[in-house]
Formats: C-alpha cells, structure tokens, sequence
C-alpha cells in the first residue's frame, strides 16, 4: 500500500509534483497515467525518498520508505532512468543488491532465469539492448520478494513477447495480493492491465478512478446515425431539446445529449428511415487526451495551443 | 536472449533478510571486484610502484660512478626507490574519485540508495572497502619494490637494508599514505559526484595547489604550504625528517583532510536529491 498526502516537488522554480494525493491499494494493478513530463517519475522517485519532498509526505506499507528495515522486501522497483553500472555484469549487479539484505545467490539465478536473462548475465550490463536492460531492472526489482511492485513506464523497448509478459507478470503480482503500481503515458497499455488508474497532468491529480469508470465518465453519451433524410431527422432531434448534433458528412450525424432509443423513437415517430445507429465508446485513449489536453506540457509545435473537442 | 519464464509459477518467497553495515560492505566488496576499470586501475597502481622503482634504480646505479661528489651526498637509495609511488598516487586518486562519480554518471546510484536508503552505510562500506583494498594491495608493492630495488643498488654498494633508519617507517608510511589518498579523492567524488570535477579538483588540490603557492610572498608560502594535503602527506615519506612537519603528525593532518571531505561529502550525502 502507498499513501501520499499533498505531495509536492519543486525543482528550482518548476513545480514538478503539485500536492498529489492518492492511495495505491493492495490486490490490484493501479496505472499511474499521464503525458510526459507530468510528474510521474518524479513522484516515483519521491516515494522511494531518492528525491526528498518539499511538502507533504508519501508512506509505504505505512512507514516512510528510508524507515524500512528491510527495503527491497517492501518495495520493488523499476525507474525509468537507468540504474545500473554500463561496466558491471547483470549478475554481479543483482548480487550485489542482494548482499546489502543477505539475500542467496539462489534466489539471483531464480531472478535472472524469470526474466530470461540466463544466457548474457555475465554480460556487462552496458552491452544490453533497451529490452534487456528493462529486464534486468526487473529482475533487480523483484529481488527481495517484494509486497509492493512500482515499476516506472516498463513496457518501454520490450518486444511483443515481452509486453505480454509484463501485463501477466503484473497481473500475477496482483493477484497473489500485491500492490502493483505501474506508470505509463500509453492509456491503451493501461486498459490492458490496469484495475485502477490514477491519472496525473503537469503534477496535479485529474482523476483517480477505476478503469471502467474512467471510461464511462469519458464516452460522454455520443451516438452516430446515418439516414438518407438526415436534415429531417437533425431538425426534429433539435426541437425543444438539449442536444448537440454534429454534421460529419452529408447523411451522418454525431449526436450528443440523447440516448440511441431515444433518437431511434424519434425517427420512428417522424416515418424517418436510419441506415446506421450506434453508441459511440470513446477510446481510451481518446478520454485520456481530453482529460490531459491541457496539462501537456509538451505539445507538438503542428497541434494548436487550443483544440475544441471533435466529440 | 534466453525465452521468458512462465509467470505464472512465481520463484518462491526470498529469504527475508534486513540491511546492516556488514551487509553493504559485502556488496560494496562485490561492487569492487566486478568493474574492469577498478581492477586495471589497481594493478597498475602494483605495477607502477615495483617497475618504476626498478628501473629508477637501475638509472641511478647505471650512472652512479659518474655522479658527481655533491649529487652522491645528497642521493638517498630509499626516494630513488619509491618513484613508483608518485604515479601510483594518481591511479588511486583517480580510482578513488570513480569509485562513487562512477554510480552517480551510471544511474547505479539510484539503485544503490534504493537497496540502502539511509545511503550513509553506502559511503562508510566505500571507505572501509576501498581503504583496506589500497593498503592490503599497496603495502606488499613497496616492499617488493624495496627488495627489488636495493637488490639493484647493491650491485654498486650504494642500497640500504630494511632495519636502517627512518626505512620501515617510510615504506609502511607509502602505503598509508597512498590509501589516504585514495580516501581523499573517495571524499572528493561524494561531494562533487561527477567524475571530471571530480578529478580536476583531486589534482587542482593535490598537484596544482602547492607551486600555485609560489606567487604568495616567500614567508606566507613557507608559513602555509608544508599545510597542503600533499606536503603533509609526502612528510610520512621523508628520508630526512625535521622539516615542518615531522612524518607522522603529517600524514596524519593528511588523514584529516581526507577525512573532512568525508565528512562534506556524507552530509551533501543525506540531503541532496539523487
């Protein structure tokens, strides 16, 4: 379990994390979301008190993290920044983690077996693909047989098979009664593996929901139709109601403030035929780009400053 | 690459262990043996210590007939013999600096503090492991490059045995001396934690500071430099004592330096962000 209370880091006059509040249950797999630049990191780095915070405060397993005895038993984890010596092999490095809690060169081999590391863990750890090296970073997190796994954006430079590995990998943490909190700015990994997210824009809090309820909030009720009398159906779908109704293309209409019943009764009503009606889901990833829209810190120099929401 | 495990069969519960200082020195040992530069940079710091001396002696004991009477009075076989030392002064310096710039440029660092968040054990197993390394390594290199060397010099009668005065003294001393150096770039790599600052302020102290030295008016550089690390230091070494400092009040100022930018460095240590 991880626990942050108004949370907050300033590098210099940058205010990275600003007052998060939030609390990473155990049992599930919780997604840490948001762009790049938005805090995450950071606030990995201060639960682990690798970065000390200039207010507010963040507890694992109900002690601050430098207060644990024994850390890499309560905590593991994977940063995104690389944490290893370029000149060291990936056993030696494990082993020499290991030995500040005294844990058996066995449990080492059992680690670098799990990650499929056997073949190059004499290899110095400078040698390795981006792939590899999130490998060995999860071999170094999974040591002490943690009850807590944070792992900061892991799925990046692994391959296909890797990536699956990762979601059932987490998933299993998860369901042995872990607390598994996974960052990633790719809401479409999250809804891979992710119960629960908590989803974080230039440092402040935007959301902290399940993931299903993330989705429903944001599929914002759009309905697409298609008829041939299309005018006809927009006028009278208007009358006396609230409603937004978009024009995509002649004969098709976005709908936005009444249900596909509703609309289909109307046409019924009015002898208007209807080629097409279906409730639009927003992807994920779409409800996360309106949601973030404005706490992007970097946005691309083609994409305006402002954009009205197309849905 | 080796294919992926199952996951689904998790490798059972670690042994649960907690940390302690004789634990971090362990893998501060392990940390040590598993880089290649540390181990080249030792050995050549061994090698250093015993060639050079060998062959300054064999310079020295090749041209010695020809030295004129005032270079002979002032030749003494044991400073001949322990030219060595003053490269080796520099690898270990160096390796020093590295031993903590290197975790800091590598990103190890944040694994390190991760596995030991009270990150002082780290530095206190740094200065133990890499303090009795030096010395265990550094004390056989002198004296072999004793022996060796006055066996040279015996040829032309011109060596000194182990029991003459000041000889066991200085050699012990060397490699004391070398191991404070080590510890001294150690302290200067926590507290800069990069690895060209690093360096260029371990040789701008050591080796720049003292001519530096010359511009000040003579009695204020006479009054000041045999203070410098280096001079108080090289004290231990002295085949003549009774300059300034006599050679163990030397070092041990030396040893103050050294231990002072421990010290710095452990309390930039706790507080600076990683």
């Amino acid at each position: 379990m991880i626990e942050a209370h108004n949370l907050t880091k300033d590098y210099g006059e940058k205010r990275a994390v600003d007052g998060l509040s939030f609390v990473v249950e155990p049992g599930i797999v919780t997604g840490f979301l948001g762009p790049n630049g938005s805090g995450k990191s950071t606030t990995m780095r201060l639960i682990l008190g690798l970065d000390a915070p200039t207010a507010g405060r963040v507890t694992v397993n109900g002690k601050l993290y430098r207060d644990h005895a024994a850390p890499l038993h309560e905590v593991g984890a994977l940063l995104e920044a690389r944490s290893v010596h370029t000149g060291r092999s990936a056993y030696n490095h494990l082993r020499a983690l290991a030995q500040t809690h005294g844990i058996p060169r066995r449990r080492v081999d059992e680690m670098i077996d799990l990650v499929g590391l056997h073949e190059v863990a004499a290899k110095r750890a400078g040698t390795f693909s981006l792939g590899m090296g999130q490998r060995l970073g999860i071999a170094a997190a999974l040591l002490g047989d943690p009850q807590t796994v944070m792992l900061d954006e892991p799925v990046n430079g692994l391959d296909p098979e890797g990536i699956h590995w990762i979601r059932n990998l987490l998933k299993g943490l998860a369901a042995e009664g872990r607390t598994v909190f996974v960052s990633s700015h790719l809401m479409s990994e999250m809804a891979l593996t992710a119960d629960h997210l908590i989803v974080v824009g230039r440092g402040r809090l935007i959301a902290d929901t399940s993931v299903e309820e993330f989705l429903r909030h944001a599929s914002g009720n759009v309905v697409r139709v298609r008829s041939p009398q299309a005018d006809d159906l927009r006028v009278r779908l208007a009358a006396g109601r609230d409603v937004s109704i978009e024009v995509i293309a002649s004969g098709l209409l976005e709908v936005t403030g009444l249900t596909a019943a509703q609309i289909g009764e109307v046409a019924a009503q009015h002898g208007i035929a209807l080629h097409e009606l279906t409730p639009q889901q927003a992807s994920l990833e779409e409800a996360f780009m309106d949601l973030t829209r404005d706490d992007v810190e970097f946005k691309t120099a083609a994409e305006p400053v402002t954009t009205d929401a197309a849905a | 690459m080796s294919t992926l495990a199952n996951v689904e069969h998790l490798p059972g519960a670690a042994p649960r262990g907690r940390v302690t200082q004789a634990r971090v020195v362990l893998s501060e040992w392990t940390k040590l043996r598993s880089v290649r530069s540390t181990r080249w940079s030792l050995l050549a710091a061994f090698f250093f210590t015993i060639g050079i001396g060998a062959v300054a002696c064999l310079v020295v004991a090749h041209h010695y007939p020809q030295m004129r009477a005032r270079d002979k009075l002032d030749f003494h076989p044991l400073e001949v013999n322990l030219a060595g030392v003053q490269l080796a002064q520099l690898a270990i310096g160096v390796l020093g600096v590295l031993i903590i710039t290197a975790e800091y440029s590598t990103g190890m660092i944040r694994a390190s503090f991760t596995a030991v968040p009270k990150r002082l054990p780290v530095l206190w197993a740094k200065v133990a492991v890499f303090g009795a390394v030096t010395f265990a390594l550094m004390l056989p290199a002198v004296l072999v490059a004793f022996f060796v060397g006055q066996a040279i010099l015996a040829r032309h009668h011109i060596n000194v045995g182990f029991t003459a005065p000041h000889v066991a003294r200085v050699l012990v001393g060397a490699a004391l001396y070398l191991t404070v150096v080590g510890l001294f770039g150690l302290g200067l790599g926590a507290i800069v934690r990069n690895t060209a600052g690093g360096i260029a302020s371990f040789a701008a102290i050591m080796f720049v500071l003292p001519p530096l030295m010359n511009v000040l008016p003579t009695s204020w550089n006479n009054a000041a430099s045999p203070y410098l690390p280096l001079q108080a230091g090289e004290a231990i070494l002295s085949t003549t004592p009774g300059g300034h400092l006599s050679p163990w009040v030397g070092l041990l100022l030396f040893a103050g330096y050294a231990a002072a930018s421990i010290a710095i460095g452990a309390v930039l240590l706790v507080r600076r962000d990683t």
